[in-house]
């Protein structure tokens, strides 16, 4: 693997790593299996890359593809707690619904970036060599995004966020709605994940409708890496895993495409890899 | 305080399998009563408790807690004035977030949620002050995860985090029965405590029948979805627990059948 690999690998984990703290919210704070990520990072992608043939300023582009994906977060969320539909299937609608809307939103299936005005392109005129100024910009984002999140999940509101995928009883006889609180970690984790898909657009130079296939489980491979590598004793620690746990997995896709391996096998690769460390504290039970 | 009227709950209501588990129940609670529940299984204990917790609709009669009437209204919005304690010590705490954010929760509970710090140094004070009456030495132990703590330890929390905010009404449902008898015995007494300290209107099942004559000031006995014995102040001080069973089968025309309650005799 030489340096330029290792250079993507890296930057690809930091573009990517903002949505693995989304899934993060929805898959271990919520206890949720939220599979409407697949459609809310082509979101972020499909938002971002229309208004930046628009002319719009890239930064206003993120948050306008933050907003966009909370919204189809806040829709999730009424799937499954007013009208009672179950976690997967509440997300696979969703999902499903927003590869129609998100072709609506771009008009056709990719749009290329190629020469528009970026995130990267703004850093680049600062004059910093690259791959640095590259870097200091994804760095810049996801410590912001961390800390953010490290934050709010200690806030009173944050507190019973956690509890609710914990105890939702406990919640509940807390006075606190568990649906109130399903919703807002929804919005705020789809909110994420599309902040994570328009960056990824810019950093690639296009946006795809079908881009987002398997997030979910890039998202959660991510999460589990950080887990077993860096652990989760707090939430501090919690999220500094999984930042380096979505590094970790950019680098073994690359090693494995290095290795020889067929990019269209890597979603196998990936599926097996969450496979083995989901399972992995089970094997360990069963063979003592 | 509280008031039932006509309470009735019915599971599986038109179907083959139809159950009155409250049939027309009626009881007035003054404030600070301490009423203890006993019956044997299956009496409509736990759905008497459960429908003044909002934790399922019934079918008719009204529920007024406070002068408000709580009928119908949904379980987070009951528990904003009613602490509960579950038989299952891992109901009531959160086991991966620490002690002092479990009590953070149960402190915050009077006030609407906001963006403040969940922890403070003013909040740990009076934490620390709340775990010391407890006297398990939880005040040390802020930053433990409660999933590390014992079933006893645990419940000991959950009843503090029931008790903090001072409820207008704390609803016990065998919140000793899963422990050793070592450690019932210590949960009992915080319970005393705890609800004397703060004059909390409490109604707590039990299946033992010596707690249930001891404690409190007042003693319920069910069967069969209605109240059948309602026994206060003088009348409950000269009770024994063979008079107690004597008069449910008077009333039931049969043997007690709980055989857990016999057992704790
Ligand atoms: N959630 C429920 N769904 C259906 N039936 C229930 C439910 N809860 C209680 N019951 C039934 O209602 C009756 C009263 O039960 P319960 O209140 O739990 O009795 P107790 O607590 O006095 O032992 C029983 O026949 C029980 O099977
Ligand atoms: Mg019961």
């Amino acid at each position: 693997m030489n340096l330029s690999f290792a250079i993507t690998s890296l930057e690809q984990g930091l573009a990517f790593g903002v949505m693995a703290l989304g899934v993060f919210i929805s898959f271990r704070i919520l206890d949720f299996a939220d599979l409407s990520v697949d459609g809310t990072l082509p979101l972020g992608a499909a938002v971002s890359a229309r208004l930046l043939t628009a002319g719009i300023n890239p930064f206003y582009s993120l948050i306008a593809a933050l907003l966009a994906g909370g919204i189809a977060g806040a829709i999730t969320g009424f799937l499954n707690t007013k009208l009672k539909i179950a976690p997967l299937l509440a997300g696979i609608l969703t999902m499903t619904s927003l590869y129609s809307i998100n072709l609506r939103i771009m008009g056709r299936p990719n749009i290329p970036l190629i020469g528009k005005s970026t995130i990267f392109s703004l850093i680049e005129k600062l004059g910093l060599p690259y791959p640095w100024n590259h870097l200091i910009l994804l760095i810049l984002i996801i410590i912001i995004v961390k800390f953010l999140l490290d934050a709010f999940l200690n806030t009173q509101i944050g507190f019973a966020l956690r509890a609710t995928g914990d105890n939702p009883q406990m919640i509940r006889s807390m006075g606190i709605s568990t649906n109130s609180m399903k919703m807002l970690g929804l919005i705020l984790s789809n909110a994420l994940v599309a902040l994570s898909g328009a960056m990824v657009a810019q950093y690639q130079g296009f946006s795809d409708v079908n881009m987002g296939v398997g997030t979910i489980v890039a998202g959660l491979a991510s999460v589990i890496i950080g887990e077993v590598i860096i652990g989760k004793s707090s939430i501090m620690i919690a999220t500094i895993g999984v930042v380096v746990g979505s590094i970790l997995y950019r680098f073994s896709i690359s090693i494995a495409l290095n290795l020889g391996l067929a990019a269209s096998d890597l979603k196998l690769l990936t599926a097996l890899l969450v496979i083995i460390f989901l399972s992995t504290p089970r094997i360990k039970k069963a063979l003592r | 305080m509280l008031k039932l009227k006509d309470l009735e709950k019915i599971f599986y209501k038109n179907t083959p399998n139809e159950n009155i588990a409250l049939n027309k129940v009626n009881l007035n609670v003054k404030k600070g009563d301490f009423i203890t529940i006993v019956g044997s299984n299956g009496a409509g204990k736990s759905t008497l408790l459960n429908s003044i917790a909002g934790v399922f609709p019934v079918e008719s009669g009204t529920i007024i807690l406070d002068k408000e009437d709580i009928t119908g209204k949904s379980e987070y919005r009951c528990a904003q004035k009613i602490g509960r304690v579950f038989q299952n010590p891992l109901a009531g705490t959160s086991p991966e977030m620490t002690i002092e954010e479990n009590l953070s929760l149960a402190i915050s509970k009077s006030n609407n949620l906001s963006l403040k710090w969940g922890l403070s140094k003013h909040k740990r004070k009076v934490m620390k002050k709340h775990l010391a009456k407890i006297d398990l030495g939880l005040e040390e132990r802020l930053t433990t995860k409660v999933k590390l703590l014992s079933g006893g330890q645990r419940q000991a929390l959950t009843l503090l985090m029931a008790t903090v905010a001072n409820p207008r009404l704390l609803l016990l449902d065998e919140h000793t029965a899963a422990l050793d008898p070592a450690t019932a015995i210590k949960i009992k007494n915080l319970t005393a405590e705890l609800v004397n300290e703060n004059n909390i209107t409490t109604l707590m099942i039990t299946h033992n029948m010596e707690d249930a004559i001891k404690m409190g000031n007042r003693l319920i006995m069910m069967d069969a979805g209605q109240i059948i014995y309602d026994i206060k102040a003088e009348e409950k001080e000269n009770l024994s627990i063979e008079k107690l069973l004597k008069m449910f089968e008077i009333k039931h025309g049969g043997k007690f059948n709980n055989d857990r309650m016999l057992l704790s005799v």
